[in-house]
């Protein structure tokens, strides 16, 4: 279920640079001095400029690539270009889909430069906590650099992936233009675009497969407000398409529904459909008998409100024949206006569901629990924490393959009801023993639960808790959080991201240090006494790449103890905390490689030598020529 | 401390949050209080370690002090967080916030706190300004008034105004109902801020009572004060219908 930013598949994909930055490549272990990355320099820098290797030389790095041909995986293809200069440029001829988790890290130039025989890219670009407002409009991770490279370099590329970077209906242009083999375009988290850019898309790549805006900004209209919404979705061309999947649930505007049916209709190789809550379910229905043969469906409404004044009232036995006739069905998400009483209609579907996402509605554990009972495939589910406790009693009880668990706040502010608790914690951990990932908002919790789930669960690979009230102690024993996330670390042995809320002292930072051995991202808010914690974590994590920080005690000391771990990583946040310009100037110093910004909500916030938001990273392109005025880099 | 990083006076309940029955969950301790507490419950030896790591921190750097002495790294010009909400916390996308604002709306929620959650729902503008280079967004739930506003967008955008109280000046309600007034103020102050309503009309910032406002407001504009004449007539006639 390709839902969003944070999901499972970012686990997998986290790795270091792809340029071998660092100590050898993966296994960094401890501190990376200075000379690794000076290595790295010289190796990757060569691009056009080496002398040809020898004949002989030649012919067994056509024997190399012909085997790296075979290695798909990007951790594996960066540690075989860091064997020799040979295998280097085998490896770089051959890679097929280029990874950039950090759109600074590296100049497009240089990427392309290395890349020759690249197809696909996945480029991310701003930090998460951009997704709570925490990073200014307009800081940067603008995708025309990008586009303008690879449009020059790459006269076959199919496939492009972008997470959190702006990109204008130009740069979509260009890309359409550009690309006669295009075929995937995925836009995550993104901005900057609008339906002129989509119509763009949809006319000129004839051979577009799939189109996916999950969570974007789609606007409405122009600055200048001459331009109307473009009815994209009627550009698609007239002939049968190769169209895999669809998705637009984030475009706020309705779309043209006769072209949209036509279109379906058109596209026999359609799989995933996810549309916008402007589908009434009248509408739905008639997609879904267009489309027979779809596996992952996105429903927009799902109540008789919407249904088209000439349809009449559609009862909920209509819309359950559709569901029934629908035999592919995996994935169902969307509901983004539902009724309730309508749910019994997706129950032919639930018994082969493996995916359900509810997250968007709002209903009770009495609603949910006729549909879950019939869930008993279902891995991965994500819904409200309107079910309460109760309701994840009943998830707990019928879906014991669950893989991914996600518990959204209805009300999400701290003061807040909230619906679940530790109980509804214990209850899931207890029926679902093959959970992998989960992410619980709550008012209340126990350190005896989180301890509970850690020793029900070993097989956790992402925990994120947030407990809304900020630093809320355990419920019944006052303690700090400290032992239940200890607990975690401890027991959860391919733990990879953990996120901690909640009364937290130093110490839950020791065990995370002292336990957390695989994990790469770590998510803190609220945390922590003093400098201590990132003492700990600095010199006991070898493998965390992705540290993000707000409002916690930590200072110039605790900066000062990451300057051995930087480079290993991909990036540092640290917002409302307290480094000063001096300590994060002394980082700059010491780690010429590693680009330090000071970002202000206006150009005002930099003049002091306090430090409102600090984002660090290590970067092959040295300090970018695009930051807006607010942002400082030293 | 808290000031100093606006988080303000936390509220820790040690008993259950929402509970305002019981007594104990009314009690609201302070950050240095519970840190207090905290350090009581540990070992001496404990306390002894804490102590003389944070010692060593601060014998490093000046800057990391006891948590009870930072309120010295407080900002004065930062506009105070008036509320207990804060900026991004918790973490939950704002999409998922308006879709749910937009459930309690339309009544379709079956909790009976579907009407409370709605006010306290965030709610981000886009906020721009004529000639500058970029945008912003303002949570207006993070205001109580005209005036808190005013100084929140003479922060941002202060740089690019030669007057940076005009901005300011065309922001108390009242004195929109004169005509002779609003076009004075027009034609004085470089840039006034307008914004777009519900109904997609562009208004003069100040013309309604702060709740319609915050809850017809779709987006903000600084406009340049000529450009801004024509919303004149429309912003007296409201007014006047409202007066």
């Amino acid at each position: 279920m390709a839902e969003g930013g944070d999901g499972e598949g970012e686990e997998e994909e986290e790795r270091s640079c792809a340029l071998g930055f660092g100590t050898g490549g993966d296994d960094g272990a401890g501190c990376s001095g200075s000379p690794a990355p000076a290595a790295r320099m010289r190796s990757g820098s060569c691009g056009g400029k080496e002398q040809p290797p020898p004949f002989s030389e030649q012919v067994l790095e056509n024997v190399l690539e012909s085997v790296l041909e075979f290695l798909t995986c990007r951790r594996d293809r960066n540690a075989a270009s860091l064997v020799c200069r040979s295998w280097y440029r085998a490896e770089a001829q051959t890679r097929r889909e280029v990874f950039i988790g950090n759109c600074y890290a590296v100049s497009p130039g240089r990427t392309v430069a290395r890349f020759r025989s690249a197809r696909a890219m996945v480029l991310k670009g701003r930090p998460r906590f951009d997704d709570f407002n925490l990073v200014p409009p307009g800081w940067g991770a603008r995708f025309s650099p990008w586009a303008t490279a690879m449009t020059a370099a790459y006269p076959w590329f199919e496939r492009v992936c972008l997470k959190r970077i702006t990109v204008s209906d130009a740069d979509l242009a260009l890309l359409a233009r550009s690309f006669p083999s295009f075929r995937d375009l995925t836009l995550i988290c993104c901005d900057g675009f609008g339906t002129t850019g989509l119509a763009a898309v949809a006319e000129l790549c004839r051979n577009l497969r799939v189109l996916d805006l999950i969570e974007s900004d789609v606007e409405e209209e122009d600055e200048d407000e001459d331009e109307q919404v473009v009815d994209w979705i009627s550009r698609f061309p007239e002939t049968i398409t190769c169209l895999e999947s669809l998705s637009f649930e984030c475009v706020n505007c309705p779309v043209n529904f006769a072209a949209l049916e036509a279109l379906v209709a058109r596209s026999p190789s359609l799989r995933r459909l996810r549309v916008n809550e402007h589908v009434s379910v009248s509408q739905l229905r008639r997609l879904m008998e267009r489309a027979p043969q779809l596996t992952h469906l996105g429903i927009g409404s799902f109540d008789s409100g919407s249904a088209d004044a000439g349809a009449g009232d559609l009862d909920v036995t209509d819309m359950e024949s559709s569901f029934a006739a629908s035999k592919s069905l995996v994935c169902l998400s969307g509901f983004r206006v539902l009724d309730p009483t309508y749910l019994p209609a997706i129950f032919p579907a639930c018994a082969n569901l493996v995916s359900l996402n509810l997250s968007y509605a709002v209903f009770t554990a009495e609603q949910l629990k006729p549909v879950i009972v019939q869930c008993h495939n279902l891995q991965t589910f994500w819904v409200l924490d309107t079910i309460g406790d109760d309701g994840l009693r009943s998830v707990a009880t019928n879906c014991k393959k669950l893989s991914e668990l996600r518990v959204f706040p209805m009300d999400a502010s701290e003061d807040s009801e909230g619906f679940v608790s530790d109980s509804g914690l214990v209850a899931i951990s207890e029926g679902c023993p093959n959970l992998r990932s989960i992410l619980y908002f709550c008012q209340r919790m126990t350190n005896a639960a989180v301890v509970t789930m850690s020793k029900n669960c070993p097989d956790l690979a992402v925990f994120r808790l947030c407990i809304m009230g900020r630093r809320r102690p355990d419920r019944l024993t006052s303690q700090p959080m400290d032992e239940g996330f200890g607990a975690i670390v401890m027991n959860c042995k391919k733990l990879t991201r953990l996120a901690i809320s909640g009364l937290l002292t130093d110490r839950v930072f020791e065990y995370i240090a002292n336990h957390g051995r695989s994990v790469r991202t770590l998510s803190v808010a609220f945390s922590g006494d003093s400098d201590l914690s990132l003492k700990h974590l600095f010199q006991g994590c070898p493998n965390l790449k992705k540290l993000e920080i707000r409002d916690s005690p930590f200072g110039d000391a605790g900066l000062l103890f990451g300057v051995c771990h930087f480079y290993n990583m991909r990036f540092l946040w640290m917002s409302s905390c307290m480094p000063s310009l001096r300590g994060c100037k002394e980082v700059a110093r010491r780690l010429p490689h590693l680009v330090v910004e000071v970002i202000g909500d206006s150009p005002q916030d930099l003049h002091g030598d306090a430090v409102d938001k600090l984002y660090l990273y290590r970067s092959l392109a040295g300090p970018r020529e695009d930051a807006p005025p607010f942002v400082k880099i030293l | 401390m808290e000031s100093g990083l606006g988080l303000e006076a936390t509220e820790l309940r040690l008993g259950l949050p929402g509970a305002g029955g019981e007594g104990e969950g009314a009690k609201k301790r302070g950050y240095e209080e519970t840190i207090d507490l905290k350090l009581q419950l540990q070992t001496p030896a404990d306390v002894k370690e804490l102590e003389e790591a944070a010692d060593n921190m601060v014998k490093k750097t000046p800057s990391v002090k006891n948590v009870a002495q930072c309120g010295s790294i407080v900002e004065p010009e930062k506009p105070p967080a008036s509320k207990a909400q804060v900026v991004g916390w918790p973490p939950v996308r704002s999409f998922r916030k308006s879709i749910l604002s937009f459930h309690s709306d339309k009544g379709g929620s079956n909790m009976e706190d579907g009407e409370k959650s709605c006010n306290s729902m965030a709610s981000f503008m886009k906020v721009s300004m004529d000639g500058a280079p970029y945008l912003r967004k303002v949570d207006l739930k993070m205001y109580k008034s005209y005036q808190e506003l005013s100084m929140a967008l003479q922060k941002m955008f202060g740089s690019f105004t030669n007057n940076g109280n005009c901005v300011s000046q065309g922001m108390s309600g009242k004195d929109f109902i004169n005509e002779s007034k609003v076009m004075n103020l027009l034609n004085r102050s470089e840039y006034v801020p307008t914004y777009e309503d519900k109904d997609g009309d562009w208004m003069l910032v100040g013309d309604v009572p702060w709740e319609m406002f915050v809850n017809s407001c779709k987006r903000l504009r600084i406009m340049k004060g000529s450009d801004a004449i024509g919303l004149a007539p429309r912003a007296l006639e409201k007014c006047k219908n409202t007066s």
